[in-house]
């Protein structure tokens, strides 16, 4: 009677502390540019060495250029960044991805795309994304700074059990639909803090039925839904996804892990805290309209109205539309659109990049058009390449990247201009968020690539 | 983390309350990828030549001693961070910002919730002389001490055991050294491929 989630927490716990918190061993440990100078410095001051250099791993991917020709100096505020992300992972003895290697990419892309995550395994990350490995039932925990340094020092965390929710997504996918519209119709209905505390598990059929990669989608955003972690049981489609990748087990071990992997699901008979189910029969495409990630429409909505919501919702809304520059209860579709942006943790893997392609092959983006695509990983980027889709984009007016998290983190300075609106397949729709005053709508990379070439939101359906 | 030493120093009135941390530590000093955070403690008031830490005699300071809620606001760790590498050791104050608390301990900060007749006499001794006044605060007998004051206070056995023993958030960890070198081996056993990182080609 134990939900996924359990097994995967209860194999393990090392033990209590004497404060009261469960230490938890971390089997993978994963870390950035942008968290792992400060968290080396903090190592030597305190004169603690790495306890599993061998289960960790650095890549450099928030702060790196994305743009053709990269180095690491090409944006100096970078540079000093990446320097140290480079010397701490050679005195400490960590296995180092940079813009080098033929394995760098975003944490989240590469950790599942090379096989360092695993379904059952826990693995940590800096970063609030790290849920993105339960699309393959790996166990991704987010950290802080102070907690990185834990962890790179015991090869654990101490943390308090979440209490556990599970989503059943029911009903059946629509053609045009993907993980992406999924998950923000989810957070769109519930809020972006319906999951505080929570690990969650996404079930049901329309969950069952998402390739491997749309699953990764799903659990990414999570965390826009207040969780601590999430997942999707793994099935044998997930050991098919993983076998022969870089760091995926081999001989015997790859046979007994893929038995192992066999019980990692929720028994029937498990108890949830919260126990949830949501008809996903309906849905059409989904974006954002506002400065939140429940800020969520279909593409043929319209954008709410302050003066017809209750009360306490109103200065809210009058917020956000005054931000994102809209019309009270005017239609989402036709809001012009400066850039597009395809790229981030979320929508960044291969069979996204195919799926843009698919809407923009043979066509032209709008005049006046900025549209970008950051392929997720180096290697990505090359299986795209193979596949001529970089010449499908560029052909279509795109540019295309280098990988890297570019404009979903911002933190590199590839940023929008104030007053652009940007359709993006990234995961947050803050104020600011890609730029002082631009303003952001969250879709999935078909409705990014329909807007580039339209010009403005639009219905895919309706440019085909 | 350092053992917490019995600390003897010029005490500084921060006569007030609700110093949150971006009065500790302004925003801007967490930027960077070298922040000297010491330099940043209380960087807007250090602007002013009158400020007590800007006074002959008080640069050294190693005890703050302020009114209520002191380090409410922004969790930011870093204001811990400036507080000790300013040399800050000790915190007197009527209450505290509850995870800034819990940050001091894990930072080798000692916070004192001090009582409120003690303080307030702390507060006037302070507050009526121009001349820098020397504090003995010793963890072990839970006392703060100087020529003709003398204040006992309260702190929580684990608080006190951590703050003696040095026992940062990681320190407490190691204390478990066992029984993570048991787990690896039982995983070792159990899931050897979860054990290993292999090389790729």
């Amino acid at each position: 009677m134990a939900t996924l989630f359990d097994k995967i927490w209860d194999a393990h716990v090392v033990g209590p502390r004497q404060d009261g918190r469960t230490l938890v061993y971390i089997d993978r440990h994963v870390i950035h540019d942008l968290h792992a100078p400060p968290a080396f410095a903090k190592l030597r001051k305190t004169g603690r060495d790495v306890r599993r250099p061998d289960l960790t791993v650095a890549v450099t991917d928030h702060m790196v250029a994305t743009s053709t020709g990269r180095t690491t100096s090409t944006i100096p505020k970078s540079a000093p960044f990446l320097e140290r992300t480079r010397s701490g992972a050679l005195e400490f003895g960590i296995r180092l991805l940079g813009i080098d290697s033929p394995m760098q990419g975003i944490v989240h892309v590469i950790s599942p795309e090379l096989a360092i995550a695993l379904p059952g395994s826990t693995v940590a990350c800096p970063d609030s994304h790290a849920c993105t490995v339960g699309g393959i039932g790996a166990l991704g925990l987010a950290t802080g700074t102070t907690e990185v340094v834990h962890v790179l020092a015991t090869q654990t965390l101490a943390w308090n059990k979440p209490r556990q929710m599970r989503i059943v997504l029911d009903g059946g996918l629509a053609p045009d639909v993907t993980a992406k519209d999924v998950i923000l119709f989810v957070i769109g209905h519930w809020g972006s803090d319906m999951a505080r505390g929570h690990a969650v598990e996404f079930a049901g059929p329309v969950a069952r039925a998402l390739p491997v990669e749309g699953r990764m989608t799903l659990c990414n955003m999570v965390t826009e839904l207040g969780g601590r972690a999430g997942l999707v049981a793994p099935d044998a489609s997930v050991a098919a996804w993983l076998k022969g990748r870089a760091f995926a087990p081999q001989g015997t071990d790859w046979g007994q892990a893929v038995q192992a992997w066999k019980a990692l699901y929720t028994d029937a008979d498990a108890v949830f805290d919260q126990d949830l189910c949501i008809d996903c029969g309906t849905l059409e495409p989904q974006i954002t309209w506002g400065i939140d990630p429940a800020h969520v429409i279909g593409l043929s909505g319209t954008v709410p109205n302050p003066e017809t919501a209750p009360v306490a919702e109103r200065a809210e809304l009058r917020r956000a539309l005054d931000y994102m520059q809209l019309q009270p209860g005017a239609p989402i579709a036709g809001v012009p659109v400066d850039r597009v942006f395809i790229g981030s943790c979320t929508n960044a893997r291969l069979s996204d990049l195919q799926a843009a392609a698919a809407v923009v092959r043979g066509r032209h983006v709008a005049p006046g058009m900025h549209a970008t695509v950051v392929p997720g990983s180096t290697m990505v980027k090359r299986e795209a390449e193979n596949l001529g889709l970089h010449q499908i984009f560029l052909d279509a007016g795109f540019d295309w990247g280098e990988a890297g998290c570019s404009m979903c983190a911002g933190v590199n300075g590839e940023e929008g201009s104030p007053g652009q609106r940007i359709v993006s397949t990234t995961n947050r729709n803050f104020a600011g968020r890609q730029g002082a005053g631009v303003m952001t709508h969250l879709a999935s990379p078909e409705t990014a690539a329909a807007a580039a070439l339209a010009g403005c939101i639009v219905d895919r359906r309706a440019v085909q | 983390m350092r053992r917490f030493q019995p600390v003897e120093s010029v005490a500084t009135l921060l006569d007030r309350d609700n110093i949150d941390t971006d009065q500790v530590l302004p925003a801007a000093f967490m930027r960077g990828i070298d922040p000297d955070y010491g330099a940043g403690l209380f960087a807007l008031w250090r602007r002013d030549p009158a400020f007590v830490l800007n006074r002959p005699g008080w640069e050294k300071t190693a005890i703050l001693v302020s009114g209520a809620n002191f380090g409410c606001g922004s969790t930011r760790e870093h204001a811990c961070w400036a507080l000790d590498e300013f040399g800050i050791r000790v915190l007197i104050a009527a209450s505290f910002g509850e995870v800034f608390r819990d940050n001091c301990i894990r930072n080798g900060i000692l916070p004192i919730a001090a009582g409120a007749e003690g303080l307030a006499r702390l507060r006037s001794m302070l507050r009526d002389t121009q001349d820098p006044v020397h504090l003995l605060v010793d963890l072990a007998t839970q006392r703060v001490t100087s020529p003709g004051f003398e204040m006992a206070f309260d702190l929580p056995a684990a608080d006190k055991t951590a703050l003696l023993e040095g026992l940062d958030e990681i320190g407490m960890t190691l204390l478990e050294a066992t029984a993570i070198d048991r787990w690896e081996s039982a995983e070792k056993a159990g899931q050897p491929w979860l054990q290993t990182l292999r090389t790729p080609l």
